[in-house]
């Protein structure tokens, strides 16, 4: 476990191949500790983290406190619903406040974007982002390409698609950057009106033909359409989107071949993605829930030094 | 203009002088209006230029030692923000007044968007006042609609009375054209311009940098070029139809250009300003998410900075302004899509221009002085400052070759969100000669 050294988790814009490899690496070796009777380690005894939710999560503060658990760290969770930021303090405050704590590692979950680069360049305490707005969700697309790389081998020359709301989406933005750094080929399809506008500058094709885009690829990780979309009057209606974008078995069936099926979750079953997609063959949405904890392991374990060896 | 004034402080590290007895030596004067570009003395007596020429044998009066400075017309900054009354924590008339001045500035038109808004006479007459004793003159845009609310013209009459020549809802784009319209055909009437910040909210909602390829990247809200450009598109038709003066506030895109000297080849009377931050930086800076290049209108792209810099040269663009915004540090130290927009700009203006467009041959020193001096005070129909025999004083100094690097903790604003942070610049100004008063630098 020698190599790349991170002081924190802020995007993968930028990273280098290395050192995704060496996360997704690391993650295996930590699969294996998930299936052990008792599965955990005493690989952060002593490391504190506060997981900071400034937004609401199920899944991915659960996950990380999960990893964080099986790691033997001391952990402590903030929301914003339940502390100080109702009484109006700003975000910097909070997490000053945290950090006089004595905290080592901060894993922020934030509406804004650039919340993480925001503490990063202000406390000295290493920063995970769990999500910054529409702009990156680190952790998720590693354990998607965690997923891949199980379910498929090399990611060199596979073919993404990503459907749905690019726009408004940091999974799709972190997935572009981890899937091209590795050498997967991404297509993009959605509406234009969800499309951010020069994202084939991001190094993607774009395309609003699903027959098409589900033909040409191996996998499709299906987005979450936020339901507001609606009201902001970017998609005429959830049947409309669904007619157009939503992924169907008849549709799968259309496009012929055996293709993954992921979503980040939670799903809006019957709108972006169908159930007999969701829980049919192909779909290894539940294992990346499984994967996600021990991605997060993995980037915990590396984060704090990394110089323990797993037992 | 020549009145008689209980001085205030000069800035710290600044001396006053009277303008009763005041001799510059060995100065190169320049003004462009005057054709004027030459070495000489320049003596004021009573606060009026009494002799381009050596000064006088047995003169009692203070010499300030010229050589190496340049004198020109004072330069005036049609867009500013004062922030008083309503944002004292943010700038006052005062400390935005000497910002002014330490940045070469003898004359600022603040923008209306105070609490209360600057809508009617005595609160005109208040702004005015308030600079009372500084060697700034403070020229108080009115606003358009009563509170800047879009809905009610002001009441133009009273307001051109109390000297207002120009109205603008500055930050507040009029969303109706039925308001705009009348809004122009009043101004015409009185001889007055209306300053637009041209921006088609509808577009740009919930926007807070350009939308383009590094909005995409860093997943933050676009606010389009289109926004400004429909904007700036209905106000010049509008301008055109009614036969008013209208003045295009920022402009920032390559279209908005266009559409600009479009409509002068047209001869419809308009006018646009453009500010220091749009003509040097572009949204690629955003990638590090620092609030303070949060600005409305945002950042544009590389090009759109490279034509509205062949615009300053080729005449599409009258004046540069510097939409100095000053915020408080606490309100920019947050969370970039939270952050309030602006960024402040009467102190490095004229090193970021000398520096970054006439050192570099874009744009001659006469031409900067056109543009930061005789154009806005042409726009905003205020009597042009000039450098001649007879002449009250109303004058910036500046050195040229002065080396030095931006600092927003050394600022004479309150505010500290420059954009210019730790630049490198060359030319610096030295002194402002106003309203009886002259406030020199180290000198």
């Amino acid at each position: 476990m020698n190599g790349v050294r991170f002081n924190h988790l802020l995007g993968l814009e930028g990273m280098s191949r290395e050192a995704i490899t060496e996360i997704l690496d690391s993650a295996e070796a930590f699969l294996e500790v998930l299936e052990r009777p008792i599965p955990k380690v005493p690989s952060l005894r002593g490391v504190t983290i506060a997981n900071l939710f400034f937004e609401p999560s199920t899944r991915t503060r659960i996950s990380f406190e999960l990893a964080e658990k099986r790691l033997s760290a001391d952990v402590t969770n903030f929301s914003s619903s339940n502390s100080s930021l109702v009484k109006g303090e700003t975000m910097l405050d909070t997490a000053r406040n945290i950090e006089a704590m004595k905290v080592d590692v901060v894993v922020i979950r934030h509406f804004a974007q650039g919340a993480p680069h925001f503490l990063a360049d202000r406390i000295s305490a290493s920063i995970i982002n769990a999500g910054d707005g529409a702009h990156e969700h680190p952790t998720q697309a590693l354990l998607d390409m965690l997923t891949l790389k199980h379910q498929i081998g090399a990611l060199d020359g596979l073919k993404v698609l990503i459907l749905g709301d690019i726009a408004h989406s940091r999974v799709a933005r972190s997935n572009i950057w981890g899937l091209r750094t590795l050498g997967a080929s991404v297509k993009v399809c959605g509406p234009l009106a969800l499309m951010p506008r020069e994202v084939e500058e991001m190094g993607v094709e774009i395309t609003h033909d699903l027959n098409e885009a589900l033909a040409w690829c191996d996998v499709v990780n299906v987005l979450r359409l936020q339901l507001e979309r609606q009201q902001e009057g970017l998609i005429p209606s959830l049947r409309d989107y669904q007619r157009s974008f939503g992924l169907t078995r008849k549709r799968l069936e259309m496009a012929g071949g055996d293709k993954v099926i992921m979503h980040p979750g939670p799903m809006n079953r019957g709108v972006e993605i169908d159930s007999d997609v969701a829980d049919g063959s192909g779909s290894v949405i539940l294992r990346q829930v499984t994967y996600g904890v021990a991605v997060r392991m993995a980037v915990l374990y590396l984060i704090s030094g990394g110089e323990r060896i797993i037992e | 203009m020549n009145r008689t004034t209980s001085m205030m402080d000069p800035p710290a590290g600044w001396k006053a002088y009277s303008t009763d007895k005041l001799a510059l030596g060995g100065v190169r004067v320049v003004d462009p209006s005057l054709k004027l570009d030459q070495r000489t003395d320049l003596v004021i007596r009573d606060g009026i230029i009494t002799r381009l020429g050596s000064i006088p044998d047995r003169w009692t009066g203070a010499v300030i030692d010229g050589s190496g400075l340049i004198v020109c017309p004072g330069l005036f900054d049609m867009h500013v923000h004062l922030r008083e009354p309503g944002f004292e924590h943010k700038e006052t008339i005062e400390s935005g007044c000497t910002a002014a001045a330490a940045g070469g500035f003898t004359g600022v038109a603040p923008m209306p968007n105070t609490n209360p808004a600057i809508d009617n006479a005595g609160l005109v007459r208040f702004v005015r006042d308030k600079a009372y004793g500084l060697p700034v003159d403070v020229h108080p845009v009115a606003a358009i609609s009563l509170g800047r609310r879009g809905a009610t013209l002001t009441e133009f009459s009273e307001l051109i009375e109390a000297g207002v020549t120009m109205f603008s809802d500055d930050g507040s784009p009029l969303a109706s054209a039925a308001l705009m319209r009348h809004a122009l055909e009043y101004a015409r009437m009185y001889g007055a311009v209306i300053c637009e910040h041209c921006e088609e909210q509808s577009l740009t909602a919930g926007g807070v940098m350009h939308e383009g390829a590094v909005s995409t990247r860093l997943g933050l809200p676009g606010w389009p070029s289109i926004g400004e450009e429909i904007a700036v598109e209905r106000n010049i038709a509008l301008a055109e139809f009614t036969r008013a003066r209208l003045h295009i506030a920022h402009a920032s895109t390559a279209r908005s250009l266009e559409l600009i000297r479009a409509a002068k080849d047209r001869g419809i009377q308009v006018t646009a300003e453009v500010t220091p931050h749009h003509l040097t930086l572009d949204c690629t800076i955003l990638s590090g998410f620092d609030s303070n290049y949060k600005v409305n209108p945002p950042l544009r792209t590389r090009r759109d900075v490279e034509l509205l810099i062949e615009g300053l040269a080729d005449g599409t663009i009258d004046a540069i302004a510097t939409d100095h915004a000053p915020h408080a540090p606490d309100e920019k130290e947050v969370e970039f899509i939270s952050a309030p927009f602006g960024m402040i700009g009467l102190e490095t203006a004229l090193g970021v221009i000398y520096t970054r467009l006439v050192l570099p041959g874009k744009i001659s020193l006469n031409r900067m002085i056109e543009l930061m001096s005789s154009a806005p005070r042409r726009i905003i129909g205020q009597p042009e400052a000039a450098v001649r025999k007879g002449a009250e004083v109303n004058l910036t100094v500046f050195n040229p070759d002065e080396e030095w690097t931006v600092d927003g903790e050394h600022f004479h604003s309150k505010a500290k969100n420059t954009p210019f942070q730790g630049w490198k610049l060359k030319g610096r100004a030295v002194g402002v000669i106003n309203r009886g008063i002259a406030w020199m630098r180290g000198v």
